[in-house]
């Protein structure tokens, strides 16, 4: 159990690099799935392992052991690491709990707050509009989900165009695209070394996005064209001035989607390279069942040393 | 994926999208069209700026339906009306969006924008993409 219980948590490390050549390689629907399962997977592993890192040392705590009906000396030695780890892992779920929770608010009230903002207004259908001459154009999420857009972005855009915009939304509401993005940043709050996942994850979802737009519309050079218009038109009002510090000097992701766009639809779903799929199943597998054996081991030596406790509770005074 | 949205394109457009598309869809359409006109607009106009898709009854149906929800007003012109979208308290509620929008990265989450921000070079190379020019296969996706 020692080493095993380290496993998930270093595993991240391994798998997001993997991660991110593999998901290029698949098509956007499944690298949306693939990278959210393997952060939900990596990240609850870690957790797990962080859990039974922390209780194995809580049983040691004499008050702990009493409650539990067991007797810490028949607990084994462990390693002299295992009190500080503990106290680590303690300090770490304790932390994580805060965040996840302290997240998960912040995002509720978010959307929350964008709801009420756009409940009155110019409407029509799912569509709010908002009067700003920067183009922006998002997917807001809830019940009803609404296409929120701006009129600088409806100017920039052709009539054609501005369908491909609102099936792209469309997609990213019936798709529930957020699903995806909400359950990564709980993973990505769980193991912080899962954040590399998220830039991959919002690649694919808008991939994906542009696809649907693209049957819908019947017309890829229509809706690269779209997507490639509307960047440029944020660019030029200067409503994205921030430059990214993570773009390199390769092209970021609004190119790569319109050329994807542009090229012939991918070649019908060609699986990862099979050493790339191997080694991420490794990689889940090694991290869940690590996790899974060290709480197995602990709750064995546990149902020991409880065992051992009801013989010894005759002569035991304290 | 979403299916039945938009009927084929080899289908008839005089009437055959009309009944395949939800009514919310076209009339989502019909007020972008308003918005991104300078002027108010007949429903032959309309009809016009969509690409001919609807027919010119469907157009002036759902701008009928429209101004009954007040999402947009219309005034007298020739002998029917020239329709605009009605305008909300505009200044506060765009810079309460960008506020909202600007205040931190966590917004992914919440939103899932339709155009990510441009280096100078994908704005560069997105020029020659849209110009129809091959960029070249540098980039392999």
């Amino acid at each position: 159990m020692i080493y095993a219980v380290w496993l998930p948590l270093l595993m991240p490390f391994l798998a997001v690099p993997v991660a991110r050549r593999g998901a290029e390689q698949l098509p956007p629907r499944a690298a949306a799935w693939a990278l959210t399962a393997l952060a939900l997977v990596l990240a609850l592993s870690s957790t797990a392992a962080l859990g039974t890192l922390a209780l194995a040392g809580a049983l040691r705590l004499p008050f702990v052991a009493r409650a539990a009906h067991l007797s810490p000396r028949l607990l084994g030695g462990g390693s002299p690491a295992t009190v500080p780890a503990a106290t680590l892992a303690a300090l770490a779920l304790t932390g994580l709990g805060a965040l996840v929770l302290d997240r998960t608010r912040c995002h509720l009230r978010e959307l929350r707050t964008a709801h009420r903002q756009f409940h009155s207004g110019a409407s029509a259908g799912d569509l709010c509009v908002r009067r700003d001459d920067r183009p922006e154009a998002y997917a807001l999420p809830g019940r009803p989900g609404r296409i929120v857009v701006t009129t600088g972005m409806l100017r920039a855009l052709s009539a054609g165009e501005r369908e491909v915009l609102f099936a792209h939304e469309r997609a990213h509401l019936t798709g529930r695209h957020h699903v995806f993005l909400a359950a990564t940043e709980l993973a990505v709050a769980l193991h912080p070394a899962l954040r590399g996942l998220r830039a991959p994850l919002s690649y694919a979802l808008e991939r994906w996005a542009d696809e649907s737009a693209a049957q819908a519309t019947g017309d890829r050079a229509l809706t690269a064209r779209a997507v490639g218009r509307a960047a440029l038109a944020a660019r030029a009002a200067g409503s994205s001035a921030r430059p990214r510090l993570s773009l390199t000097a390769t092209a970021g992701p609004v190119p790569r989607r319109v050329t994807a766009l542009l090229n012939t639809p991918a070649p019908a779903a060609r699986l990862l390279p099979g050493s790339l799929a191997c080694l991420l199943l490794a990689c889940v597998a090694v991290s869940a069942t690590a996790a899974l054996d060290a709480a197995t081991d602990l709750h064995a030596g546990i149902e020991v040393a409880q065992g051992e406790q009801g013989h010894a509770a005759f002569g035991d005074g304290d | 994926m979403p299916d039945g949205q938009i009927d084929e394109p080899a289908h008839d457009p005089v009437d055959g999208r009309t009944d395949r598309r939800p009514a919310g869809e076209l009339e989502a359409s019909v007020l972008a069209a308003l918005w991104a006109a300078d002027a108010p607009l007949t429903p032959g106009s309309v009809q016009l700026e969509l690409g001919g898709g609807l027919a010119r009854t469907t157009v002036t149906t759902i701008l009928t339906r429209l101004h009954a929800k007040g999402a947009v007003t219309r005034a007298r012109s020739g002998r029917g009306y020239a329709y605009a979208p009605a305008q909300d308290s505009p200044g506060l509620t765009a810079r309460r969006m960008h506020a909202e929008l600007d205040k931190d990265e966590d917004r992914g989450t919440v939103l899932a924008r339709f155009v990510s921000d441009l280096s100078p070079e994908d704005e560069q190379l997105l020029r020659t993409l849209l110009e129809g020019e091959p960029a070249g296969g540098e980039d392999s996706v």
